[in-house]
């Protein structure tokens, strides 16, 4: 008897685990068939783009698609460098990161600081006028920028296309307050050690905001990298042209197959997507904490 | 005054080296040196500029250089000409689709957002891929999506039995194709800022919400979605400003020698081609100051309207 109902109620007990379990498992079922499906979506065009960038032009070119191609011709992506000026162009989207992101950080940085926590004449008003730019929509300076840089002799050159991008309101925005963020102590008792300014600024201030920095370096990579309509303005020499507007002038473009111009494309966003994979928590909290767009 | 007060104390504090240390000059002359290389550069490339602009919009450029003052003619052209119009519908269009990414981003950061939900930063990531990617890059793989002879779109619409269209090169069909991927490229940004916003509403009110028997549809109806609203409106303010502008993706998409670009174009390609293509640039100002003006008084009426549907958290 007593056996009987031991088990009977293991049974039970045994059954309830799977029920309970199962009770909140559709919910999660849920979010993760919508999340499946939507992140799909979402990663469908980087997949496509690598199937096609491995395809052969006529598989590329078939009705019914080629959801893989037998052999993957791997030798599309040195195809690129041939039949494309990637390299130049390559070089040139490094060298105007690396360039303005440096700048960025060294000149916003300096400002924000300023900015956040020294006292000087027209401050308020100085400040206001940086960030009165970030109102303001790009087309509203670009012709004038055009103008300064082409009277400059910086057409078609790497100042012309870094030049604007070195100067950021948004990133001093972003350091002031990062600045305004810390104790009023740590200053105070690096000027009792008779620290001056700069060196308060160096050794004391700048280490602690480096996770800030890091952010803005991280928003300045990627708009640098991505922009389109500045660099497009200011060059016409493909070679001198960065990736972001290099690909697009292939746009409609019937002299270059497709499989290459996806290889092209691949290797021109990689940088970036494996850089993003990498730093993942870092990029994603520092965009949702600055809002850029 | 508060910033003379504090300055007494640090200047005893402080062996009496400095010279002229008195009044608001607190720190010198060292905030010069902080400040000039980014102000100079500021206004050189930003706050001249827009003044520079401003005063192009009421001239006219000659065709071997030199300018004319035309008054207000620059703008009486403008809105006269059926293509801004054109311009502003298609800039219109895109803005609204891509805005419907907005509810849409609601629901997946709150799906994102289920406590112990795994693979949620792989979801994360995939969301946000788009957002990172170059737009001109990831444009050359949609053209080809929507190829109309053998893109993988119109393979799958005739599976289900749909003609599809010759999407990029069709009238009305370019600016909802462009719009799809602007949709596509923005939904994970406004997803990850309404996570954001989701992870600071206190869990104890969904605890009493529960307790009160409140079933998870009625949980999100009634406690996230008010609690959110401060974020699902910055989120908006954000998209329609960075809609307006739109120009990458449409240029790489469709390739600015588009039969259908003059029917499918935005406000910002409608100020490129005028003021660097057509070498217009006294009505490309003025087209950069409607631009400029038209967000204005978008974002204006949003806040105006902020009070009627956003929460005060």
């Amino acid at each position: 008897m007593s056996s009987a109902v031991s088990t009977r109620s293991a049974a039970a007990v045994r059954t309830r685990t799977p029920a309970t379990r199962s009770r909140r498992r559709p919910r999660h079922a849920v979010a993760h068939v919508v999340l499946g499906v939507g992140g799909f979506l979402m990663a469908f065009p980087f997949l496509w783009q690598i199937i096609m960038s491995l395809s052969t032009n006529s598989q590329v070119r078939s009705v019914v698609p080629t959801f893989w191609p037998g052999t993957l011709q791997w030798h599309n992506y040195v195809d690129v460098f041939a039949q494309l000026p990637f390299l130049p162009q390559l070089g040139v989207s490094v060298t105007i990161t690396v360039i303005r992101t440096v700048a960025q950080i060294v000149l916003c940085t300096l400002a924000g600081y300023a900015f956040a926590r020294m006292r000087f004449r027209g401050r308020n008003l100085l400040l206001g006028l940086v960030l009165s730019i970030l109102l303001v929509p790009s087309q509203v300076y670009l012709l004038s920028q055009y103008q300064i840089v082409q009277s400059l002799g910086w057409l078609n050159t790497i100042p012309g296309i870094v030049a604007p991008g070195l100067f950021s309101a948004f990133g001093t925005f972003l350091m002031r307050t990062a600045f305004m963020n810390l104790p009023n102590e740590l200053e105070e008792a690096a000027r009792i050690d008779g620290a001056n300014p700069w060196q308060i600024f160096t050794r004391v201030m700048m280490p602690l905001v480096r996770s800030n920095i890091s952010v803005l370096a991280i928003t300045t990579v990627l708009f640098s990298w991505n922009e389109l309509l500045w660099p497009l303005v200011v060059t016409t020499y493909a070679n001198l042209q960065p990736l972001a507007a290099g690909l697009a002038t292939l746009s409609g473009s019937v002299t270059v197959d497709y499989p290459i111009i996806m290889a092209a494309s691949l290797m021109a966003t990689a940088p970036v997507l494996i850089a993003f994979i990498l730093l993942q928590r870092r990029v994603i909290d520092g965009i949702a904490s600055s809002g850029l767009k | 005054m508060s910033g003379f007060q504090r300055a007494v104390p640090r200047a005893a504090g402080r062996p009496a080296t400095r010279r002229g240390g008195s009044g608001v000059h607190t720190d010198g002359w060292w905030p010069v040196l902080f400040v000039a290389p980014l102000l100079i550069g500021v206004a050189a490339f930003y706050l001249w500029p827009i003044v520079q602009t401003f005063w192009f919009s009421f001239t006219t450029f000659g065709v071997f250089g030199g300018q004319t003052f035309s008054g207000v003619a620059n703008y009486v052209a403008l809105v006269q000409d059926p293509e801004f119009y054109t311009s502003l519908g298609n800039t219109l269009i895109y803005t609204a689709i891509v805005l419907l990414g907005v509810p849409l981003a609601v629901w997946l950061a709150a799906l994102l957002n289920t406590p112990g939900l795994r693979f949620a930063s792989f979801y994360r990531v995939l969301f946000f891929l788009p957002y990172i990617a170059m737009p001109t890059a990831v444009a050359l793989v949609w053209r080809l999506i929507f190829n109309g002879d053998y893109g993988v779109l119109n393979w799958f619409l005739s599976l289900v039995g749909l003609p599809g269209p010759y999407w990029v090169s069709t009238p009305g069909f370019a600016i909802l194709a462009v719009s799809i991927v602007g949709l596509w490229s923005s939904l994970g940004f406004s997803m990850i800022v309404l996570a954001a916003g989701l992870k600071a509403i206190p869990p104890e009110l969904y605890e009493a919400a529960e307790l009160d028997g409140a079933s998870p549809a009625r949980r999100f109806r009634s406690v996230t979605v008010p609690l959110l609203t401060p974020t699902i409106f910055f989120v908006t303010v954000v998209t329609v400003i960075s809609s307006f502008q739109l120009f990458d993706l449409l240029y790489a998409i469709m390739g600015p020698r588009n039969p259908a670009m003059p029917s499918s174009m935005s406000l910002v390609f409608y100020f490129f081609q005028a003021g660097f293509v057509d070498n217009q640039q006294g009505f490309a100002a003025a087209i950069a100051m409607a631009i400029f003006a038209l967000i204005g008084l978008v974002t204006l009426v949003q806040f105006r309207l902020q009070r009627r549907w956003v929460a005060d958290v």
